[in-house]
Parts: structure tokens; sequence; C-alpha cells
């Protein structure tokens, strides 16, 4: 925030306050990322348990920042940056709040995939999960400081995880063809895999939001992304 | 929304105007294009000279003995500041509508006939009756009047009262309706009828408007200027204005951080 | 900023002792205020009272005027008949030998000439003129009867209201013996029977004993002065300072013995007083004739017959009267004879009171008891008609265009600074402006206005109303100029941007706009000043307005007089009876000033709007 301060200096404390939320739940929900991406690489399903249970603080924090959001537009009317600041919290804390749920997500998965027996390519989703999550924790950074080049690379680096994503998905159909038996495995590590890949769009989603925040245009359409249809090895007997 | 993709009209176009009020310069090289049959927003903060240079478009600062415009204005291709315009003319073109509702102490048929009257809009009785009744209802305040047109405008409240002088405006026939504050001196709702009222008379009219409230330039314009030390520092859609300024002094006024 | 005072703390300090005795000091400080605003407004109350009681009083006592009822018989001469038959009104005949022979007859004896012409006196100067006037008007009335109303003179007017003194009633006691001896009636009667005369004569010597000793100081204080003198004088003018000296003495000699004299007279129960003119009257009055006391002792008293007695004997308490009239005769212009026949008249029932309204309908008159005040109301209502056409529209144009229409710039503030000063000009400096410029113009320069008709009309303008007015009209130029600007400012600009706005000129925006909302301004202001105008009499004196003028002005250009001046001439006239009438006329003026005081608050009341 390179401007100068309101006349009225209430508003400037109820943006930082909102501002500050963000962060806060930004980082909340990096944390069980975080702990649900260690229950899967340990194997450790009380771990997962936690996760699960500590969505619903998430979840809680989003429905405060939403009141406080509705309330801010209501009573100061902001235009200009003021209302895509609002507008962009009020849409930063709804996908905070799901890369939270995909947490949550990953986390009830490892605990299933915590009953069966280790599998090699368990370690490439955990790699997977860790540059995912450097993803959210770099576009929250950019989001506390206005970082608009940071928030740019971040956007840019999305393709990355798009295509672990594909590769991923590649070995495990491969696994799956090759064994009949993992498929129930496999296909929960899929899904682990397909969550991981949404907590990486929706970092991009935040990025793009800064971007609006500061420059107050649209990022734009154009950004690299894996194609997960190219390359996919089809069944022979299709 | 067709408007903007029609190639818009431009009724006044004013290019380096200055205007001094004895040695101090009020209006600074102002270049703008004002549209017809749109509503222009006139901001920024008190003393930017928004109000001197929407004077300045119907010549009302002639009648301040110390000031002086230079630069040119013109309105559908003619300098208004040529020797050969009769401001009294002009200012039957360019109907002006104040910040106080000023109507005069007489019955509000007389209020709003004044006008056709010395102008010699109508020649018969019939026909002013018809110049009344339409002008009242264009600024739609004939149903509540119709029953009284005898009474006082004085009489009226403040949002009548501003009614009936847009609706005294509108009687001259003007092409180009300007406004001065026009709601500053109103209570909200009646702030909001004027203001769907101007709504109303961009159909047939080209609007400039003064206006302190920004909320109020957001919902009636189609086009702001930005004025600030004399200066337009900004001049474009309304939407683009209040969402993404393009000036850094604009951004300030309108999110509240001047000074 | 380093700080040192606590604010926080210094909320406390509104309750402490301290600003107690401050809030107290200030209430009675308040108190004292409001209770010399309410002493001023007293006084001026009180003087406001004052004045208009003194003066309301003494305009009440020109309410009524008397009349005497005459039977007269009308004769004329032949010359008399051809001027009743002239159609000229200006052709007055005076009938004063019928009024007066009406008098006489109402008499009933022979009068010798001074006692006709003491009778003839009582009635008014203008009686027989105006009996004249009834004849001319009703020809028939020749060589008939008729009971005709004459006024009577201003003296007896005052005596009959009171300001010569009233004939006191001195009682009736015991039986009144009549003696005639020559010329000369001797009276007896009870002790006591005369004591309000004789007390009142006792007051009057004792007063005078007072005045003779007061003399008597003041000589012997210039006894004392010219004996100095007469000791450092030289041989040459000793001998006229002796002279003085003795004469000095010789009179305080007689003041203190003439104060012996008096106050022994004063002091004796049984003195016998000698009744002079100097003295107060004391009249008996009895079987239908009055006698006059020229001396009276304790039980008897001289007398002449000021009237015929019926019987000239005795009589019973009751049957006599005697009246005592405190003011010496030779201090009044009515003598005891005059004051008889008054009285006479009055107790038969001839004289009776009418509501005056010849004050408001006549013009003025050397005759107290004809003057009226028509003459200068007409005079005061075309001098303020010329005011006002003069006035109003030079004053209201020029407020226009110093308000709407003139850059501002250095001269117009001087115009503007010059026309304030103009309004504390002294009145009496317009009057000399008016004579030099309008008097000296006619009269020098031969003004040719009008091709010679203003020449013609107003040859010499002094004394008219057209003058009166003109000067006037100046002294009211800045009053008016001042308010009408004050009222063209009043009119919120906002009025003057919405005609301009829709395309008035700046002609239509004063004319059809302002002008109309500052007029109950411009009126109001202009009201007052022609009040002020009205009541104006300095610059009037000075272009002669203050003249005798018996005819009220038909137009502007005839001589004239106005209210204020004729009350400035009636006050210098010695006529008891121009008191009342003075009075009166204050009270005609104050009443007009009143009502155009009125009419501007109505106005105000009315029109006025605020912004």
């Amino acid at each position: 925030m390179n401007m100068s301060r309101h006349i009225v200096t209430s508003f400037d404390d109820e943006l930082k306050t909102i501002s500050a939320r963000i962060s806060e739940m930004g980082g909340m929900a990096e944390e069980q990322l975080s702990r649900a991406l260690e229950a899967v690489a340990t194997r450790d399903s009380m771990m997962a348990s936690e996760v699960i249970a500590n969505d619903d603080r998430i979840d809680a924090m989003e429905v405060k920042l939403e009141e406080m959001t509705i309330q801010l537009l209501a009573l100061r009317q902001p235009v200009a940056k003021d209302l895509r600041e609002v507008v962009a919290a009020l849409k930063i804390a709804s996908t905070l709040e799901r890369i939270g749920d995909l947490g949550k997500n990953v986390a009830k998965r490892a605990i299933y995939l915590n009953e069966s027996q280790p599998l090699k390519i368990s370690s490439s989703i955990v790699r997977m999960g860790r540059q995912t999550q450097t993803l959210v924790a770099e576009v929250l950074d950019a989001y506390t400081v206005r970082d608009t080049a940071l928030a740019v690379s971040v956007w840019k680096r999305d393709v990355d995880i798009d295509e672990m994503y594909n590769s991923l998905f590649r070995e495990l159909i491969t696994y799956m063809m090759e064994d009949s038996r993992t498929i129930g495995l496999c296909s929960q590590l899929l899904f682990v895999a397909k969550n991981l890949e949404r907590i990486g769009d929706h970092a991009t989603f935040i990025a793009e939001m800064i971007y609006y925040v500061t420059e107050g245009k649209r990022l734009g359409d154009d950004r690299p992304k894996g194609d997960p249809l190219g390359e996919l090895p089809l069944p022979e007997h299709f | 929304m067709q408007d903007m993709e029609m190639q818009p009209e431009v009724k006044f176009s004013a290019r380096g105007v200055d205007v001094f009020y004895g040695s101090t310069q009020a209006i600074k090289a102002v270049d703008i294009d004002i549209e017809d049959r749109a509503v222009t927003a006139f901001i920024g903060p008190s003393g930017c000279g928004k109000s001197t240079f929407l004077r300045c478009l119907n010549r009302m600062n002639d009648t301040i003995d110390i000031c002086k415009v230079t630069g040119e204005i013109k309105l559908d291709g003619g300098d208004i500041y040529d020797n050969e315009v009769d401001p009294v003319q002009l200012r039957a073109r360019v109907g002006m509508v104040f910040q106080k509702p000023n109507p005069f102490p007489k019955s509000i048929y007389d209020n709003v006939a004044y006008g056709p009257r010395i102008h010699g809009l109508a020649t018969t009785k019939a026909e002013l009756d018809d110049i009344v009744e339409q002008s009242l209802r264009r600024a739609a305040i004939w149903t509540e009047v119709k029953d009284r047109l005898d009474a006082p405008g004085t009489g009226l409240s403040g949002g009548q009262q501003q009614r009936l002088c847009i609706a005294r405006a509108v009687a001259t026939a003007p092409e180009v309706l300007l406004m001065d504050e026009p709601c500053s001196a109103l209570d909200p709702i009646a702030t909001a009828q004027v203001e769907e009222l101007i709504d109303e008379l961009r159909a047939s009219y080209s609007v400039v408007i003064v206006t302190h409230s920004m909320q109020q330039a957001a919902r009636v314009s189609q086009k702001t200027a930005f004025f600030h030390l004399g200066e337009v520092l900004e001049y474009g859609e309304t939407g683009k204005i209040f969402t993404n300024p393009d000036h850094e002094k604009t951004q300030q006024y309108i999110t509240g951080r001047f000074g | 900023m380093a700080t040192t005072v606590d604010m926080t703390a210094l909320s406390a300090q509104h309750t402490s002792d301290a600003a107690n005795r401050r809030s107290k000091a200030r209430h009675w400080a308040e108190w004292r205020l409001k209770a010399y605003g309410i002493a001023a407004i007293a006084l001026a109350a009180l003087a406001l009272g004052i004045l208009i009681s003194t003066v309301i009083g003494k305009a009440t006592t020109v309410f009524y005027e008397y009349y005497i009822s005459l039977d007269t018989r009308i004769s004329v001469t032949e010359a008399e008949r051809d001027r009743l038959r002239d159609p000229n009104p200006r052709a007055r005949v005076g009938m004063d030998k019928v009024a007066r022979n009406a008098m006489v007859a109402k008499v009933e004896r022979d009068l010798n000439r001074t006692e006709r012409r003491d009778l003839g006196r009582l009635l008014s100067t203008d009686a027989g003129l105006e009996l004249g006037d009834v004849v001319k008007a009703d020809m028939g009335l020749i060589g008939q009867r008729l009971l005709y109303p004459a006024l009577l003179d201003d003296e007896v007017q005052m005596y009959l209201k009171g300001g010569l003194g009233k004939l006191i009633d001195a009682g009736t006691q015991g039986r009144l013996v009549l003696k005639e001896l020559g010329d000369e009636i001797q009276l007896g009667f009870e002790p006591g029977a005369m004591e309000v005369a004789r007390e009142g004569l006792a007051k009057q010597r004792a007063n005078a004993a007072r005045a003779a000793r007061a003399e008597a100081a003041r000589q012997e204080n210039a006894i004392a002065a010219t004996r100095t003198d007469l000791t450092g004088a030289s041989e040459e003018s000793r001998a006229s300072i002796q002279a003085a000296l003795d004469s000095f003495m010789a009179r305080r000699d007689k003041a203190v013995e003439d104060a012996q004299r008096l106050q022994g007279l004063a002091d004796d129960a049984n003195a016998v007083f000698t009744l002079t003119n100097e003295d107060p009257s004391v009249l008996i009055r009895m079987s239908g004739g009055w006698l006059k006391l020229t001396e009276l002792g304790p039980t008897s008293a001289r007398a002449i017959v000021m009237e015929p007695l019926d019987i000239l004997g005795s009589a019973d308490a009751g049957d006599w009267n005697a009246e005592y009239l405190a003011r010496p005769e030779i201090s009044r212009n009515l003598n005891d004879r005059q004051v008889v026949w008054i009285e006479t008249f009055k107790r038969s029932g001839f004289i009776f009171a009418e509501v005056n309204t010849r004050l408001l309908s006549v013009s003025d008159s050397s005759n107290a008891e004809l003057a009226g005040i028509w003459g200068a109301m007409v005079g005061s209502f075309w001098t303020m008609i010329v005011t006002f056409c003069l006035a109003f529209p030079i004053g209201v144009m020029a407020s226009i265009y110093l308000e709407e229409f003139a850059p501002k710039n250095r001269l117009t503030d001087f115009i503007e600074v010059n026309i304030n000063n103009l309004a504390a000009v002294p009145s009496i400096v317009f009057g000399l402006f008016g004579i030099t410029v309008l008097i000296s113009g006619v009269k020098l320069f031969d003004v040719q206005l009008f091709d010679g008709l203003l020449r013609a009309i107003v040859d010499d303008p002094r004394s008219t109303p057209l003058a009166g007015g003109f000067v006037l009209a100046l002294m009211s130029l800045p009053t008016i100029i001042i308010a009408a600007r004050a009222s063209i400012r009043a009119v919120p600009p906002s009025i003057r941007d919405a005609a301009l706005g829709i395309g008035a000129s700046k002609l239509q925006t004063s004319t059809h706009h302002v002008l109309p909302l500052a007029m109950p301004g411009i009126l109001t202001g202009s009201i007052i000043a022609m009040a002020q105008a009205l009541g104006e009499t300095a610059p009037l004196i000075i272009i002669g307005m203050n003249s005798f003028i018996q005819e009220a002005p038909s137009t502007p250009f005839d001589k004239g007089n106005v209210l204020p001046s004729l009350i400035y001439l009636w006050n210098n006239n010695s006529e008891r009876l121009f008191d009342g009438k003075t009075a009166a006329a204050i009270v005609v003026l104050l009443l007009f000033l009143i009502a155009m005081n009125a009419l501007a608050v109505l106005l105000r009341k009315r029109f006025e709007r605020r912004w």
C-alpha cells in the first residue's frame, strides 16, 4: 500500500484489519495443507484427523471476514482501489476457505492411504504437495506486501503444478493398468493429486486478485497451462 | 449501453480555457468535450474551479466584473465567446439550475412561463399553457402541482422547488442543462427524485452537473471530469473513474485520501 | 510543544468554589445590566408619557368651541344687498351691526358707547362675516328673524374654558342689607358671610406684602452698592450718585411702608379692604342683577351696580350670592362687566359648546378663535406630493443603478460615501441650498422651463409647496437611497441568477424581479423619509414657508404653509387660545406621523420576506 492515508482514519484501520485477517486465514490454510501433506508423508492418521477437525476454524474465519467486508461495503461505500481491495478480500477469503477444504480432503484421503500398503509413488505426491504449498505461501506473502511481481511469478509457476499433476496422472493410470488391485489405492492418490492441482489453481486466482487490486486490471487469460489430455496413455483395449 | 457503441456527438468543445478573477487564475488550460444526450459530471475538491468552468458554459461569469475568460468554448461548433454572440440568447440555449432551489416568489405557472414569455416562445395563452405543462411533466412534477398552478412556487418542498427550477430551465427549450450542485440543499429522497429526473432528461439534453457527492456523480453521469486546482486532471467514463482511475490524485480524491 | 497542563484535570475546575463565585458575580452583573436597561426604558417611557399627556391635555381645551345663540333680525342696506347677490364667494358681507344689535337686545337695557363696545367684543371678529355668509347662502332670510349661533371671541372662549380663572361661588350666608348711598350702595351682612372673599383678599395682601418686602430688600442692596460707590467717587459724580441713592432710599421706604400696611391688612381679622382693579373681583349676584364690591369690611361693604337689580332691597340667604374671581381685572382682557354678561348669558342658556370642527376645516387667522389648520394640512399635502414625486423616482433609479449596474470602482465608492454623508447634513443646510438654487434660479436666470410655463406659474417660488417639496426631496433623497439600496441588496443573488440563467437581460432581471421584491422595503423606507419630511421645519422656514397665509393653496404653485411651521407660528402667538390650538395641531401632526409609520410597519409586516 503505497497510498497516503484516508482522511477518515478508522476507514484505514478497518481495511488493515481485513487485510490482516486474510493473512491470518491464509497462514492457517497453508498450515492445514502442510499438516495434511505431513500426514500423507509420515502416514500419521492422528495428524490427519487433527487437520480435519481444524477445518471448522477456517470456515468460521471466512464467515467473520465476509461479515466484515459486507459491513465495510455498506458503511464506507468504497470506490476505486478501496473497492477492489474489499472485493478481492471477499473473494480471497472464500478461495482460502476452499483451499482449507481441499487440505481437509487430502487429510481424509491420507487416513485411507495409511490403512493400505505404502506405495512408491506417494513421495511424488508429497513433492507435488510441497510445491503447491510453496505457491500458496508465496502468494500469501505477495498479498501481504501487495507484491505484483511475486504474484505474477506464482501465477506463471502454476503450470509446473499442472505438469506434475499430468505426469502423476499418467503414472497412476499406468499403475492401475498394470495391477488392477491397486485401483482403489491409486484412485485415492489421484484424488489427492487432483486436490493439490486445484489448490494450485486457487493460488493463481489469489495472484490474479492481487494483480487486480494493485493494477486495477485483470491478469488476462493467457496463463501457461499443462494439457492433461495431450499425452494421455489410453488403455489398449480402447 | 447502446450509446457507447454509437459515435458520441460533441455538444460543447472547450480548448485551452483559462479563467482569471482579477489576477488569480481559477481555470488553467481546460480541454474538454461534452457529449450530447449524456450526463457529464464535474467533481473535485472545493475551489477547484468546477463551478467556475460550468458558469463559463453559459457565460454567467460575464456578470462578474473582474472575471476574464480566454481560450475557446464551442457550442455546436460556434464560439460562444464570440463578440457576435448575445449572452442572453446563449443562456436561453444553455439552461442552468442552481445549488439552492431559487424559484421566483411568484406562482408555479409564472415561474415556468417566465422564460417562454421573455423569449417569445408562445404566441397564445394555449401555447403557453402547453409549454408549461410539458415542462412540468418533463421535470416530473406535473402530477404534484397540476391542481395548484396558482400557488406560490416558494411554498413547495425543497425537492419540488428544485424540480420546479428544472422545469423552468426546461421551459425555454434549451439544448444543454447546466446544474450547479442541484441536490446539495435537498434531502436524500428529493435527491433521488432529482437524480431520476436527470437520468430521464439525458434522453433529450446534454446535461452537465457539478456535484460534491461522488456517489451522485457515479450514479447519474456517463462521463466524469475530475477538476483539481483549476485543471482537469482526468476525464473519462464514469465507470472507469470510479473503479480504476488513471490519475493518482483522482484515486486519492474519490477514495477520501485527499491532502 | 511541551505539555504543562493536564487538560483532563481541568474539568474539576468547573465545580470549584472559585467557579461558583465567578458564576455568582456573572449573575449579579447580568442582573445589574438588566436593571439599568429597565430603568433607562422607564425613563424614556416617562418622558414620552409627559410629552403626550401635556400635548393632549392642552389640545383637549380646543376640543370644544363656544357659541352664543343670537336672536337676529336680518336687515341689509342696498350696498350690502348688492354684495350678497355677487356670486363670487370672496365678496363677503360683514353683518356686524345685526349681530351686535342682537347682543344688545339680550342685555335688555340702554347701554352707553363703552358698554356697547365691550359687549360687541364678546363676539368673534368674524361673527358678522359668518352671519353674512349664512344670509348670502339663503337670501330669503333678509327681513326675517333668525336664531343664529355666533362664535365667541377667543378671550371669552378662554374664560369659559377656565383659562382666565373661574368665578368661584363665595357663598351666601344670612341676610344682606342694601342701602343706597349716592352712586354707591352700602351693604351690611353677618360677620363671616364674606369669609371666602376676605380670605382670598387677605392672602392676596400677604402675597403683595411679601413682594414689597422683596422689593425693599432689592432696594437695600442697591443702596449699599451706591454707598460704596459714593465713598470713592469724585466730586463731579458725587451729586448724581447721591441723587440715585436718594431715589433708592425713597423707594425702599415706600416698599417697607407698603409691606407693613399690606401685612397689617392681611393679619387683621377686621381689616377693611379697598378693592381696585389690581385686586381680585368680588361680585354679588341678586335680584336679576350684579353688584361689584369696591370696599370690603368685616360686616359691611361698598359696591357699585354692574347690572341693575330688579328691586334695590335687602335679601335673605339664598336670594343673594357672592362670587369671587381671583385674577385681577387688570391682568385679563375681559373686564368685570364683560364677565358679568358672560355669566348672565351662560346662566340663561344662551351660550353653548360645540365640537370644534373649525380647527380642521379652516385656515390660519390672526384671531385665535378663527384659526384652523386646514390650509397647513393642504400645504403639507402638496409639499409631500412634490417631495414624493421628486425624491422617490430619483432615489429608486439612483439605487437601482448603483446596486445593479454601476461598476464597483473608486468613483462609485466616492458617490456612496457622499450619499451617506448627505444623510447626516443638518436639514437647515438644505433650506439654504433650496433658496439659493430654486429661488435665485427662477429669479436671476429667468428659468424658461416648459416654454416659460414654470416661470409663469411660479413667479416667486418662495413659500410655495413646490419650493418646500423640492427642498424636502433633497433632504429625503439620501434616506430613500440608503433604504432602497439596502432592500435591493437584501434580494438574494439567487433570484438574479435564476433570471439571468433562463436568459433574462439585466434590465429584465431588475425590473421583473429585483425591484418588485425590493419594493416593500423601498416603500417602507420612503414612507419613513416622508414622515421625517412631514415633520421638518427648519429648511421650510428658510424658504419662507412659515409666513402667515390665510388660504389653503389650491396648487403646489400657490403660497402655502405646512403643519410644523404653522405650529411654530402659533407657538409664538400671545393669544392664550393659541396654546390649545398649537397643541391640537401637534396632535394632528403626530397622528399623521403615527399613521405613516403604521403604514410603513404594516407594509413591512405584510410584504417583508426573509431569505
